[in-house]
């Protein structure tokens, strides 16, 4: 069977292009949503290996901050020195506490994980210098050097992404067919037969622990400079657990899954704010329940379901 | 020395709180496996239970001693009709998943019944004061404190024994552990497990209701208090040893002194410390301090 993959990206980033010049009181959302979705791809990746991480609010928190912090202190507004500055910290914090996280699994991880990111929590509501609970706003003029175009900078911030989340879920998805990608599924299914053929388990999963975390830190960052302000909650525990319904709404069955789970995740959420702000939570927890009983594959399951049958 | 007093009465008020919550979650994961995310939502639901009763009762004029029992009705209440409706009606068709799953339920639960509690009670701040002044103070070296953390305190020890009790030295508490051990086993001799199970649960749910309901006097009752506390408990149990009783009681001393300590000598770690230790003693002790270690399995 042929990898239609990189096709299908390229059609669905053709799309979101078109969609953002078509429907400009939606490119914030959209934006969000695509920012989410390069999270929940790094989520995806964990969830493969077998793990579910309940504070990559973390990760997601340090990549926003970090585009923030070089504008409050260094009076620096680039897009992609904000985007690769939080990619490198988030990288760079999950390399340290990688080599912890990689001896734990189940529910031991997802609670590790949840101390962390309220370890960061707890140091950010305390933290006048970074406005404490309430956070502090940031602003962007340029990307690579160039300067934003008057007018038109929320479209490029929303281009940006889109890029952004095309290269992330074009590498992704040479990563899981490679060597490395391939044993993440090992892992999740018997992790002493992996190292009985001579891998290192705890290796395998640190490198996809540090992945999954600069994903999280670049969506992070996005998400920071397409809203204009960080606050200590990116890194509460309800943050990730909202990660956690997008990658079980998508599925792990394809890099695409998780942008689509994202932009019905963001579109719901809109509409819902603004019609019954009171029953949006009741309507995820009620999807997650039907997800996890009927389609425990993810939303993708039903494209893969179909094309078998085909 | 003051300050060690008050560091000591503050951490052992908080601790026996902890307890509290904490020791209905230890003991729902002990036996059914399952880390209930929606415990947080049962012990708000509790809370706003208490105002809901205790205001009933005061604006019908009854003498306010009487709040008391509402506060404890409403946690009977609150566990009776949620325990059995969560456990007969979704847990039980979902035995046998992975307890990242069964972790992911209770967390599908949670977002329910927070709306739940919003369309039920609003958003608005609620509160029922009456029992928490209602007792009076008590001086200990110059430091005044309310009575009703001595009240706390009484409930929480008080629950503690009544759970050694009878896990320790009744039939009931022999099943129960039977259970813990073996359940498929414990099936095989006759063990009427799906039982234990419905009873466990609605136990479990009763104390978060309870840890709730004891809360609402000293606090603001609104939204949000579910997320903030369930997080707490997860600490407490998890630096113990999920399922471990003694671990609940010993993570909650510990959290609840170093918060204390961290309150008065040091504020800016205040929320910090707690999950400090948290990921301290996972480091350490990967499966909490009073884990059992588990044979590997193929």
């Amino acid at each position: 069977m042929r990898d239609r993959t990189l096709v299908l990206l390229a059609a669905a980033l053709a799309a979101m292009l078109a969609a953002g010049f078509l429907l400009p009181q939606w490119i914030n959302t959209l934006t969000i949503a695509i920012a989410w979705g390069v999270v929940v791809v790094g989520m995806m990746l964990m969830m493969r290996t077998g793990l579910v991480s309940f504070g990559q609010g973390l990760y997601y928190c340090l990549g926003g901050y970090s585009a923030a912090v070089l504008h409050k202190f260094y009076d620096i507004g680039d897009i992609l020195v904000m985007l690769l500055a939080g990619m490198l910290v988030a990288a760079a914090v999950a390399a340290v506490l990688g080599l912890l996280m990689a001896k734990y699994r189940d529910i031991f991880f997802a609670m590790l994980s949840l101390a962390f990111s309220m370890i960061l929590f707890g140091l950010l509501v305390k933290s006048e210098q970074l406005g404490s609970t309430d956070g502090f706003g940031l602003s962007v003029r340029s990307v690579a050097g160039a300067a934003l175009p008057q007018g038109h900078e929320r479209f490029v911030v929303f281009a940006g992404a889109a890029v952004v989340a095309f290269v992330a879920a074009l590498a992704m998805h040479r990563y899981l067919a490679s060597h490395l990608g391939r044993l993440a599924g090992a892992i999740k299914d018997n992790e002493l037969r992996v190292e009985y053929m001579g891998e290192s388990v705890r290796k395998l999963i640190h490198v996809n622990y540090v992945i999954s975390a600069a994903l999280a830190g670049a969506g992070g960052a996005l998400a920071a400079i397409t809203i204009g302000h960080v606050d200590p909650e990116m890194s509460f525990w309800t943050q990730s657990g909202e990660f956690v319904f997008i990658t079980i709404l998508s599925g792990t069955g394809s890099v695409l899954a998780p942008f689509l789970g994202a932009i019905i995740f963001e579109t719901v959420r809109s509409f819902a704010y603004e019609h019954s702000p009171n029953t949006w939570q009741m309507v995820l927890g009620f999807t997650m329940l039907l997800v996890i009983m009927f389609l425990p594959g993810g939303l993708w399951s039903i494209f893969q379901r179909r094309r078998e049958a085909a | 020395m003051q300050e060690v007093l008050a560091i000591l009465i503050d951490g052992i008020t908080y601790a026996s709180w902890l307890f509290i919550i904490a020791v209905g979650l230890t003991l729902v994961y002990g036996v059914m496996k399952i880390l209930n995310v929606a415990h947080g939502s049962l012990y708000a639901l509790g809370a706003y239970a208490a105002t809901s009763l205790g205001g009933y009762w005061l604006a019908h004029g009854y003498p306010p001693v009487g709040t008391y029992g509402m506060l404890a009705l409403a946690a009977i209440a609150v566990g009776l009709v949620a325990g059995p409706l969560i456990e007969r009606g979704l847990l039980r068709r979902m035995y046998g998943n992975e307890e990242v799953v069964l972790v992911l339920i209770t967390y599908a639960v949670f977002l329910i019944l927070e709306d739940l509690s919003k369309l039920l009670w609003g958003v608005d701040p609620l509160s029922i004061p009456e029992p928490y002044s209602l007792l009076g103070n008590f001086e200990i070296g110059g430091l005044v404190y309310p009575n009703y953390n001595l009240l706390l305190l009484a409930v929480s020890l008080l629950v503690g024994a009544a759970l050694a009790l009878v896990l320790n030295g009744t039939r009931q508490g022999k099943i129960l552990q039977a259970v813990i051990h073996d359940r498929e086993m414990s099936a095989a001799v006759g063990i009427n497990v799906s039982r234990v199970y419905l009873v466990t649960f609605t136990v479990g749910a009763m104390l978060a209701a309870m840890g709730g309901a004891l809360t609402a006097p000293s606090i603001a009752v609104q939204p949000g208090i579910s997320a903030d506390t369930i997080v707490l408990a997860f600490a407490v149990v998890v630096i113990g040893g999920l399922g471990s009783l003694g671990g609940a009681a010993l993570g909650a001393v510990l959290v609840g002194l170093v918060r204390a300590w961290a309150v008065h000598k040091w504020p800016e770690v205040e929320l910090f410390s707690v999950y400090a230790v948290m990921a301290l003693v996972l480091i350490l002790r990967p499966k909490g301090l009073f884990a059992v270690p588990e044979a590997r399995k193929i």
